[in-house]
């Protein structure tokens, strides 16, 4: 059964890539969709065995690599950490192939689409239940391939197949960072396998190694570059612009990878390695630094978007900074609590933004939505409910994982603690702020949108309204639930899975906090929704005053370029790469240099020396007669002087003299150079 | 008086010599001054032969200079011999125009 649950995802993609021209649409869709049910209720069951009875499931499939002391087999792994993923990967990816169907209804390439959904489930469960680093690196690189063949699905579209190529690339910048970490870990610990390098790792903390020349210690160094395979696959701050313009694909492939489970690998991969990051302390302040930093940034860029998607992207953005910092400080059970939550009510809110995209024929510009609250009110509900659990509304998924970070982060007392409290309170701000801002001015704002459309409005049919109603349940009921087991105190539910230094530990600090302190999320979550309130519906004419001076225009031009990283990355980054890359390797060295001095210009210069050669033979007599008295001279002087001579006849030498002869001859003759 | 060493003879001929090679490249326009100039560079080896020959009181010397005067009699008929059918031919002996089989 536990093969099953990673194997079945790929038996179905396969068939289906294969043979879903014979299987039709119908029979595509069935295997796919009924199959990721049945892996959701065996990952269901898988979690009930490993994570609440505690039975952790280690299975040795088959030898992979054996090359001396590098030893991989095909493992895999199921303990509570793996569970939790299994969970929430198979529930999200179960729901949203259900909602694809409906939604991709009229798609000519359906049977594609599903296939490559079963693809990426297959690979992100292969990343959770390695149980090697080689193994995750495959999940890693094979998630990355599924997103770029899935934002690119209508391969028609020159935008998708940029922001495809985007994501690939800006992902292959952190995967670099991941594989020289794993070679990092080789080179350290002399094995990849899970067990020993994290049974091992406290006894090469505090040492060090040479890594660029510069002697450094050894696990901070593995860990800050396992920590840039993170920044890539969950969009950090630095290599985050992918996950925006990712939102070119179909809405459900932004649910299902680019919300509740692709962004979610780099997350899983740290609190996966927190044996190695606990003796690494400053690599974790990096880290709490870096998360605090993007939670912050994305919230303000969602701010000011004003495309739906992009909206919940940026919100996807800050919500993976705060699962980081959290990593950052050492709370690797409540990282792990917040992402699941954010799963549920990250998929809600996109398939949600899917089902509104659907009513209003395509179209995403928040500006030309407006009062479809009357017109769809399913839909409506579902949004609200999931941008409430992602406020932090009391009593809803979202509040039990985002404040207890908070409050961690308070009850840290450190440098970075204190940092990471202050960014993140900011955020909830921000964070509140937009998601009112988006259901005001979708559902609740007077329309701003064309009369057909309106028309045509219609709520989400059932089998779009199914994953929609299960999300919901999620988004209201599983922080409740789930809280005490995953993060209360005392808790064995993760048993060796996590690990946490004694020292690192601050989860009896922050329960004991000042109840004003325990109030600032709620507050300024609710000081969003009101700020929200005033400027989107209740004054709109202060929106326009705040952003028409020239302060305002400033602020929102600012923010609305995503703090133009972006432009700062194609003007600094992407350009004077594509020009070293056109003038520099191509034209100066490929067909400059290595053409002058290798093939075209020897067989130039062979050329130019026979000719020369050749105009020796001038037909008359008298310099042929010249020049065989010459040659005698020379011959006879040869020989006369034959001690001096023969010390300059080394046989080792000969290939110099035809060298110098041809660099001269090449000196002398500069019609040479001018052929090129 | 002057008593002639080795030396002068070998001097003369070598001086015979290269007024023979001289003549070759130097000459730039008539095929018989070549021929001539080759008669005198075969003169000179044979001039010199004799001297060594005498010099080191070895008949072979004297022999192989019988020998070069017949090649070079052999050598210049044939030669003349060519000259007369390229005369017929181009109609010209001079060598600025025999270049046909330049490179």
């Amino acid at each position: 059964m536990y093969l099953l649950i990673v194997f079945l995802p790929l038996l179905s993609a396969l068939t289906v890539l294969s043979f879903g021209r014979y299987l039709g649409r119908e029979g595509s869709v069935l295997l796919t969709v009924s199959s990721l049910f049945i892996t959701a209720a065996m990952s269901t069951t898988a979690f009930y065995e490993v994570a609440l009875c505690g039975s952790v499931c280690h299975i040795k499939l088959a030898p992979w690599i054996t090359s001396e002391l590098l030893e991989i087999s095909w493992g895999f792994l199921f303990d509570s950490l793996t569970a939790v993923m299994l969970v929430v990967v198979t529930y999200v990816s179960a729901l949203v192939h259900l909602y694809s169907v409906s939604y991709m209804e009229e798609d000519p390439h359906l049977p594609r689409f599903m296939s490559y959904l079963s693809l990426f489930t297959f690979f992100m469960l292969m990343l959770v239940t390695g149980d090697n680093f080689l193994q995750l690196f495959l999940g890693w690189e094979g998630v990355g391939l599924a997103s770029y063949l899935l934002i690119n699905f209508w391969y028609s579209r020159i935008q998708a197949n940029k922001s495809a190529i985007k994501a690939m690339v800006m992902n292959r910048i952190g995967d670099f960072g991941l594989a020289l970490g794993l070679m990092a870990i080789f080179a350290v610990f002399k094995s990849i396998d899970y067990s020993t390098v994290f049974a091992t790792a406290p006894f090469f903390s505090n040492e060090n190694f040479l890594f660029c020349n510069l002697e450094l210690d050894q696990l901070t160094v593995i860990c800050l570059l396992l920590f840039v395979g993170a920044v890539g696959k969950s969009a950090q701050l630095g290599l985050h612009t992918w996950l925006p313009d990712a939102m070119e694909g179909p809405t459900p492939v932004s649910a299902l990878i680019h919300a509740a489970t692709m962004v979610t690998a780099g997350v899983f991969m740290i609190c996966r390695c927190s044996p190695l990051f606990e003796y690494a302390p400053d690599a974790l302040f990096v880290i709490t630094l870096v998360g605090a930093s993007t939670a912050f940034f994305a919230a303000t860029v969602g701010v000011v978007q004003n495309d739906l998607k992009r909206v919940i992207a940026y919100s996807t953005c800050s919500q993976l900074g705060y699962m980081v910092f959290s990593c950052g400080l050492s709370s690797y059970s409540v990282s792990m609590f917040h992402l699941m939550n954010h799963a549920f009510f990250k998929a809600l809110l996109f398939l949600s933004a899917g089902s509104v995209i659907h009513a209003m024929g395509d179209e995403q510009d928040m500006r030309r939505m407006g009062g479809l609250l009357n017109l769809l009110p399913f839909t409506y509900t579902m949004m609200l409910i999931g941008s409430l659990s992602l406020v932090g509304f009391p009593f809803l998924t979202g509040f039990y994982s985002k404040d207890v970070i908070l409050e961690l982060a308070y009850g840290k007392y450190t440098v970075s603690g204190t940092f990471a409290h202050w960014l993140g309170s900011l955020s909830v701000f921000f964070t509140s702020f937009y998601s009112f801002r988006l259901i005001y001015l979708t559902f609740i704002n007077k329309t701003n949108s064309h009369k057909s459309l309106i028309e045509g409005a219609h709520d989400a049919p059932i089998i779009m309204a199914i994953p929609l109603m299960i999300l919901a349940v999620g988004s209201i009921f599983v922080g409740y639930v789930t809280k005490d087991l995953m993060i209360g105190l005392g808790t064995t539910f993760w048993s060796h899975s996590l690990f946490v230094l004694p020292v690192n530990m601050t989860s009896v600090e922050s329960e004991f906090l000042d109840a004003s302190i325990k109030c600032i999320p709620l507050f300024f979550s609710g000081m969003g929704a009101t700020v929200a309130f005033i400027l989107c519906y209740a004054n709109r004419r202060l929106n326009f005053r705040l952003t028409s001076n020239p302060v305002g225009r400033g602020i929102y031009t600012f923010l609305n370029k995503r703090w133009l990283v972006d432009a700062v990355y194609n003007v600094y980054g992407a350009a004077p790469l594509m020009r070293f890359g056109y003038s520099t390797s191509f034209r100066l060295l490929d067909t400059g240099f290595i053409q002058m001095f290798g093939p075209r210009g020897l067989s130039t210069l062979l050329l130019e020396l026979s000719s020369l050669a050749s105009r020796f033979q001038s037909g008359y007599v008298y310099h042929y007669a010249f020049i065989m008295v010459c040659g005698a001279t020379i011959l006879v002087g040869f020989i006369n002087l034959w001690p001096f001579t023969s010390l300059y006849l080394s046989n080792k030498l000969y290939f110099i003299y035809v060298l110098l002869a041809l660099m001269c001859a090449s000196l002398v003759n500069p019609s040479v150079e001018e052929n090129k | 008086m002057i008593t002639l060493s080795l030396m002068h003879y070998l001097a003369v001929s070598l001086v015979l010599f290269l007024i023979g090679i001289c003549g070759i490249f130097l000459n730039r326009k008539n095929i018989i001054l070549m021929l001539m100039s080759i008669e005198v560079m075969l003169l000179a080896i044979n001039f010199s032969l004799i001297v060594f020959s005498v010099y080191l009181d070895d008949v072979m010397g004297q022999l192989f200079s019988l020998l070069v005067l017949t090649v070079a009699a052999a050598e210049s008929a044939i030669g003349l011999a060519i000259l007369v059918i390229y005369y017929r031919i181009r109609g010209t002996i001079s060598i600025d125009q025999i270049n046909l089989i330049r490179g």
